[in-house]
């Protein structure tokens, strides 16, 4: 098994895998942090179902790069989203049900009507699920993934207090002076670019899972902030390493692989913290 | 001279007015009590005051070299707080953000100086301990010696006892009150009167009939004298009650 596995990290196609994933991984949890605390564990699954409209406007444009259509677009429903969470008439949660569905509704359909492929069951499916594509990287994606996920963290480094101040209260954070609208913003955008970066590893069925999971098993273990975010990421980026081992191993599809490798982990937490915290909700 | 000078102003939620023609001041050392019903606009008044939100009409004079962000708050806990994962230190130093700008860090004075306001409120000993495990008394301790990293001029707090048990109460209302007398002056809304007679200094009573002025005043005024009258009747049928089943 480890010869297997050893042959398997010589080929390039693996290792431009296991980096993309790994930095997804990374990514996602940063923020995941935030959106769970926020009550936001939806907005990763809204997002990239309007990311997935997205696309498929982009294929029926038969544009050539379809990253200038979808990052945008889905941007721009990540500030909506965010920015309207409160005192609106559609709240937080119906709003991103709304948007999700029907951008959802108008993608299938759009392909339906436009598709020019033969196998259109085919194409939805790994397009909702993650296809095989993250062993099909050119080199030009890996290092758009590796400049992304820089920015990224350097943002998330830099901005990590007025991150958790605002996390944690809105309020107090906007009546002592901080700009909290240009910090929403910021996360909205960062988000955003987490998970149309993440929807070619796990398909956006399952984006919501690589943002919330490793969140949830961190603070199931940890009290304080600094300690969940760290253990969040280590976890994250453990388990998404783990599931593409095993997909390439065993031949299972990746997204759904690194997702089952999440869930057993925050089992796992959960009892950890059980054990640690006792009497802790 | 005054802190803050309300005049005129009149607050409420897209355009409409809720509360109208509100006039107040507050001096340095002054302790504000704002009272009325619910729904009589207090909440709205404390977030225009704040800058959460836009005044409909009239105008917030800050004055004595008070900045908008040196305004500190005791917000109502939300549900997301109540879970929250953070340690008091992460959370007590969260306070000094309104006026760090774009530094990502915090320095050497204001780590000092959180501890200090840490250890004024009584909570140096739970520093470490998540926010999550602790009482309401002790949480509301965190947020209020937050506040206190963002200014040592002005607090605002909102209904700072809601939840809390009788012990904590009494608790929370010395401590502001030390604060106080320390020299920072407080605005608080509560809806009992009995606390306002007690800690204030000033009284504003929103809603119909208004009052603005000092505590004593207030007791000489009608609302005053009606609240006295009231507390009396209770007391004695508190009494009354008491003497039938003992």
């Amino acid at each position: 098994m480890i010869d297997v596995l050893i042959v398997y990290f010589q080929m390039p196609l693996v290792q431009k895998a296991l980096i993309v994933g790994v930095l997804i991984a990374l990514c996602s949890s940063l923020l995941g942090v935030t959106l769970v605390l926020k009550r936001f564990s939806f907005i990763g699954d809204g997002l990239s179902h309007v990311a997935f409209g997205a696309m498929t406007i982009a294929a029926v444009l038969n544009l050539s790069n379809d990253m200038l259509l979808i990052l945008p677009v889905t941007v721009l429903s990540a500030i909506l989203l965010l920015h309207t969470g409160q005192n609106t008439k559609i709240k937080g949660d119906a709003a991103i049900a709304m948007i999700s569905v029907g951008a959802l509704a108008f993608g299938y359909l759009l392909m339906n009507l436009f598709s020019t492929s033969s196998n259109l069951s085919g194409d939805v499916c790994s397009t909702l699920f993650g296809s095989t594509s993250i062993l099909t990287l050119t080199d030009a994606e890996v290092w758009l993934c590796i400049g992304l996920s820089v920015v990224v963290v350097l943002i998330f480094i830099l901005f990590y207090h007025k991150i958790f101040a605002v996390t944690f209260d809105e309020s107090f954070a906007k009546a002592t002076g901080m700009k909290v609208e240009a910090y929403q913003l910021l996360i909205a955008t960062v988000i955003a670019v987490i998970i149309v970066l993440a929807m070619n590893l796990v398909g956006s069925l399952l984006i919501s899972a690589l943002v919330i999971f490793p969140a949830l098993s961190a603070m199931r273990m940890f009290g304080n902030f600094k300690a969940v975010t760290i253990c969040s990421a280590v976890l994250s980026v453990c388990c998404a390493f783990l599931g593409i081992v095993i997909s390439v191993l065993a031949g299972t599809p990746v997204g759904s692989t690194i997702v089952a490798v999440d869930v057993v982990a925050f089992l796992m937490a959960y009892a950890v913290g059980m054990i640690k915290g006792g009497s802790r909700r | 001279m005054s802190l803050i000078t309300v005049k005129n102003l009149s607050v409420g939620y897209e355009g409409q007015a809720i509360e109208k023609d509100i006039n107040f001041s507050v001096n340095k050392g002054d302790y504000l009590c704002i009272l009325g019903e619910n729904g009589s606009g207090k909440t709205t008044l404390m977030k225009t005051l704040l800058h959460l939100q836009k005044p409909i009409a009239g105008e917030i004079l800050l004055q004595d070299g008070l900045r908008s962000d040196e305004i500190g708050y005791l917000p109502q806990q939300t549900v997301i707080q109540k879970d929250f994962p953070a340690s008091v230190r992460e959370i007590v130093r969260s306070g000094f953000l309104g006026r760090a700008g774009l530094r990502p860090f915090y320095g050497k004075e204001e780590k000092a100086l959180a501890e200090e306001n840490m250890e004024r409120m009584g909570i140096k000993d739970l520093a470490q301990r998540s926010y999550r495990e602790l009482s309401g008394g002790q949480q509301q301790r965190v947020l209020l010696a937050r506040a206190l990293c963002a200014t040592h001029k002005l607090l605002v707090l909102d209904e700072p006892v809601t939840g809390l048990d009788p012990k904590a109460t009494m608790e929370m209302y010395e401590l502001i009150k030390k604060l106080n007398q320390e020299g920072v002056a407080i605005i608080m809304i509560t809806h009992d009167v009995n606390v306002a007679v007690q800690y204030a200094s000033h009284v504003l009573q929103v809603g119909t009939p208004s009052f603005f002025g000092t505590k004593e005043s207030y007791l000489n005024s009608d609302l005053g004298k009606l609240f006295l009258l009231q507390r009396s009747k209770e007391n004695t049928a508190d009494a009354g009650k008491g003497g039938a089943h003992d």
